[in-house]
């Protein structure tokens, strides 16, 4: 199994024959995955990519820790095989900043409201909320409660808070350009 | 370089010269069992310096950070109390995970950063001890390096901002100071410490260290680190805790590609729970973690059921009806003021319920995992862990290696709970590493995790309450049948009470006639330590049936509580030494009374619910409002005040009051761990459910109270009296007493 950026290889090697895979992009960067097609995405992104950002917590699609953005849409990357995924377009928690490296509102209004505690289940709620917010830039507090995460540390109401939060700053932002 | 500067006869303050020309600060700890051996004759200092601040010429001023921290927000708040007492920049301020490190001197092993625990309430406490003494040694140096330098009388130099102030405004920057600090002499004593008015960041909100981290995704977990030529294992324990593996087929297994190796394990005999596999159980290792996924999935194999094959929750609790409604003598009295028996006698009133709590589970966000590699003369650890000693002692006990080649890393850890001061998961890991030869990457699936664990113990509680002719609360008497966390854990059979009660647990000292005993279960299922423990499940027995008593007599149930705790007063402690002080009680009790207006009435059907409690000197209460529409709770509002003495971290402290609501609220809703024929039933988090954000409360309202007593623990305080509030208005919003947990299946039933 192994992955790597496409490339296109110089003319003056010897021609080889196309390696047959899976195209993809993850965060702007094209992959091709060429290891087992039934391989759950959450594999693909830790394993083989070391993106970590993406966890692991349950085996029922409950928890939803593991999820992505596919093609710009919520999805949970342990119940999506590696098969269905050519041409897609995949964002993580790792894509979430801009290119240049600038936070997300709602990365900084995390850090703002102290939503942290142990962390761990975070980036797929960041995923989760980034996926409300285009849907409804201002979420009441019922489209909150329709995410499907877990946090084991009780962060919830200060996640709450920083959803509302960011989603105050994106308005403010989009109502001044 | 090395100087030492004594603080008591068993700590002392030590400074060397690091290798980058670094001022180096630390405590350093003996052994308690030092004795009365004069500090001159306890060894070679070097090796035993706990260093915790580190300058750096460039400026930069690096903390340790030696309680792993799960969520308790440790490595904000232990650096923050050097931080302060240093005068540091919290800007230019790095945080530093410790390790453990055994170190030897004469004889004798010690543990370089003394305490180093997490999840207990223990971190802060122990900080306050000893940490600031550090932050006020490297201060004092620097103010001494800056007098030679500025020619200033080191009385007139002040600290701020990582700078050395002269009167005149000239600023010494502390990373040009240090080559100058370090051929100070040392002070003869310590220096003094800080007075609380000039502390600058203790008391201040700040947010999670590794928050920018974290929400980038850049944080990694023990889970989150490979190493190259780590194989990946995934395993299955036997369903039957005691159970044995029948037989096994491993060619389909093996035949995946990817897959490298099966292997069996099994619980050493006679070790300890928590320090060896938690069960028989068989690995599947491969060069990832689908493979070993895969080739798990595809293992033919059966298990045989040990001797506990007929367990069952049901019969466990008949077992707890029926030893609690027998003559049979108590396990243990805990606690006996005056004659409850003789009060009985002329009790015009009496009032009796029995509640029944379920076994729990911790389902810690991030699953149980380990990264070792196992080289000729060295170890490499990687693991998720509330006792990085703990942890190194049971690698040290499993390989032979000595404590100095064994290096245990601490990263941030997803969620302990107390889960974690066990480590059966890294014994196992360990167990894998030397039978293969090849590093191991260690993970558990969920389902193991939850049928796995070291659950916290259910209990039965047969509670008595006696009232005098003028109705006033003449006798108390809770009798409590439970299986103990301590059994298996080399405990003395005489100790195994004290993991199950606590004899200044409410309302001890506030009843004339009190008795307290306990009646001992054996259970099948593994426990282990929980999150306030024994607290939790008292304190929903007992404050449920302060409101029943208040039923009873048509009192309010505040009213009740106030009543009960009288006089402002000190109540002596019989088993820790900590005084119970009735004042701090009654207010936070009042203040979430005040703030949830419980005076008036609703009239809108909403019920209201209040529960307090206390741990080793901190206090916490919560005050709920509910309502019940067909089948569907709500909770409106949730206010919690909590009083740990002086806070550190106010941001801190309400993550930690509103983490333990959550997780009171979520264990009481809908979780529960059953047995039957043998087998643990709940498999994953769709049958052992976490509260989802529509059943909380959209904000938890924490009051804390200001103080200037020495800080306790905050992470465990506000997790007892949550379930209790909540239940209580529940019962107030349908009538509906609830006796029996988790709430939700038993509120539909009796709806």
């Amino acid at each position: 199994m192994q992955a790597q950026p496409v490339q296109t290889p110089p003319d003056t090697i010897t021609r080889v024959p196309p390696r047959s895979g899976i195209s993809l992009r993850i965060n702007g960067e094209p992959y091709l995955h060429t290891g087992d097609p039934a391989m759950p995405l959450l594999w693909y992104l830790r394993d083989v990519l070391q993106l970590t950002g993406t966890k692991y917590g349950c085996d029922s699609n409950v928890c939803a820790a593991c999820t992505v953005l596919i093609d710009g849409k919520r999805a949970l990357a342990c119940a999506r095989t590696m098969e269905t995924l050519a041409g897609s377009d995949v964002t993580t928690v790792e894509g979430l900043a801009g290119p240049d490296g600038r936070l997300h509102a709602l990365q900084q209004a995390w850090i703002d409201e102290d939503a942290i505690l142990c962390g761990y289940c975070q980036p797929g709620w960041l995923m989760a909320a980034a996926d409300l917010l285009r849907r409804k830039p201002n979420p009441s507090d019922a489209d909150i409660d329709a995410l499907p995460n877990l946090c084991r540390c009780g962060s919830q109401p200060r996640i709450r808070r920083a959803i509302h939060r960011a989603a105050a700053q994106l308005l403010a932002t989009k109502a001044a350009k | 370089m090395t100087v030492r500067v004594p603080l008591t006869r068993r700590r002392f303050l030590q400074i060397m010269a690091g290798a980058t020309g670094a001022l180096i600060v630390g405590v350093r700890q003996a052994r308690a069992d030092d004795g009365d051996t004069p500090l001159a004759l306890l060894g070679d200092p070097v090796t035993r310096l706990g260093p915790y601040v580190r300058i750096e010429p460039d400026g930069r001023v690096i903390l340790g950070a030696r309680d792993p921290d799960c969520g308790e927000g440790t490595h904000t708040s232990l650096p923050r109390i050097i931080a302060d007492e240093l005068d540091a920049d919290w800007t230019r301020v790095e945080v530093l995970s410790l390790g453990p490190d055994l170190v030897s001197g004469n004889d004798s092993l010690h543990w370089r950063y003394g305490h180093q625990r997490s999840g207990d309430g223990s971190s802060i406490p122990a900080a306050w001890q000893d940490l600031r003494t550090a932050g006020a040694l490297a201060r004092w140096l620097l103010v001494q390096a800056a007098a030679q330098t500025s020619g200033v009388a080191a009385a007139n130099l002040r600290c701020e901002n990582s700078a050395v102030i002269a009167p005149d405004g000239r600023r010494f920057d502390y990373g040009s100071l240090v080559k100058s600090a370090l051929r100070q002499a040392p002070p003869q004593t310590a220096p003094p410490l800080k007075t609380p008015d000039r502390f600058r960041l203790i008391g201040r909100p700040a947010g999670d260290v590794d928050a920018e981290a974290m929400v980038r995704g850049e944080e990694k977990f023990a889970i989150d680190q490979y190493m190259a030529e780590a194989l990946t294992a995934v395993v299955l324990h036997c369903p039957w805790p005691d159970g044995t593996l029948d037989s096994i087929d491993t060619q389909a297994t093996l035949a995946i590609p990817g897959v490298r190796k099966v292997l069996q394990f099994q619980p050493e005999p006679g070790q300890p729970l928590g320090s060896t596999p938690i069960a028989n159980g068989v690995a599947v290792l491969a060069d990832d973690t689908w493979s070993a996924l895969r080739g798990r999935d595809a293992l033919k194999l059966s298990w045989k059921p040990g001797k506990n094959a007929n367990a069952s929750t049901a019969a466990m609790e008949q077992r707890a009806h029926d030893l609690l409604q027998s003559q049979a003598e108590p396990t243990r009295h805990v606690r006996e003021d005056g004659d409850f028996a003789e009060a009985a006698k002329k009790a015009a009133h009496r009032v009796e319920a029995l509640y029944t709590q379920p076994f729990v589970a911790h389902a810690t966000a991030e699953p149980m995992n380990c990264l070792v590699r196992i080289d000729t003369d060295r170890i490499h650890v990687v693991t998720p862990t509330q006792s990085p000693q703990e942890a190194l002692t049971v690698v040290q006990r499993l390989t032979g290696m000595p404590a100095s080649r064994i290096d245990v890393q601490v990263p941030r850890t997803g969620g302990g709970f107390g889960r974690r001061l066990d480590h059966d998961f890294l014994a196992e890991a360990v167990t894998l590493a030397k039978a293969t030869g090849t590093a191991v990457k260690l993970m558990w699936t969920r389902d193991q995790d939850l049928q796995h664990d070291f659950y916290r113990p259910g209990a039965l509680h047969r509670m008595q309450a006696l009232l005098d002719r003028r109705k006033r609360l003449i006798g108390w008497n809770v009798r409590k049948a439970s299986a103990s966390v301590l059994a298996g854990r080399e405990v003395p059979a005489d100790r195994l009470w004290t993991s199950e009660n606590n004899p200044d647990a409410l309302p001890a000292g506030l009843i004339p006639n009190f008795s307290s005993t306990w009646y001992e279960l054996d259970s099948p299922l593994p426990r282990g330590p929980s999150r306030a423990g024994h607290d939790v499940v008292d304190a929903f027995a007992t404050q449920m049936f302060l409101d029943e008593i208040a039923h009873v007599l048509r009192k309010d149930p505040l009213d009740l509580r106030m009543e009960l705790l009288g006089e402002p007063r000190m109540l002596p402690g019989m088993a820790a030494s900590i005084p119970i002080d009735t004042a701090r009680l009654a207010n936070v009790l009042q203040r979430v009374a005040v703030r949830i207006d419980w005076r008036k009435r609703r009239t809108n059907g909403h019920g209201l619910g209040i529960a307090f409690h206390h741990i080793d000197g901190a206090y916490c209460a919560h005050a709920f409002e509910v309502s019940v529409r067909g089948e569907r709770l709500r909770i409106h509002r949730a206010v919690c005040a909590i009083d740990v003495g002086r806070v550190v971290n106010p941001l801190g402290l309400q993550a930690q009051a509103m983490g333990a609501t959550v997780d009171g609220i979520s264990t009481a809703l809908g979780q529960i761990i059953q047995i039957r024929d043998g087998r643990i039933v709940q498999t994953d988090l769709h049958d052992y459910p976490l509260a989802r954000m529509a059943q909380l409360p959209n904000e938890v309202e924490v009051i804390s109270i200001p103080s200037d007593l020495a800080p306790t623990g905050a992470s465990i305080v506000a997790m007892p009296s949550a379930a209790p509030a909540l239940a209580s208005a529940v019962s107030a919003a349908t009538t509906i007493r609830v006796r029996r947990l988790p709430l939700m299946p038993e509120l539909l039933r009796k709806l």
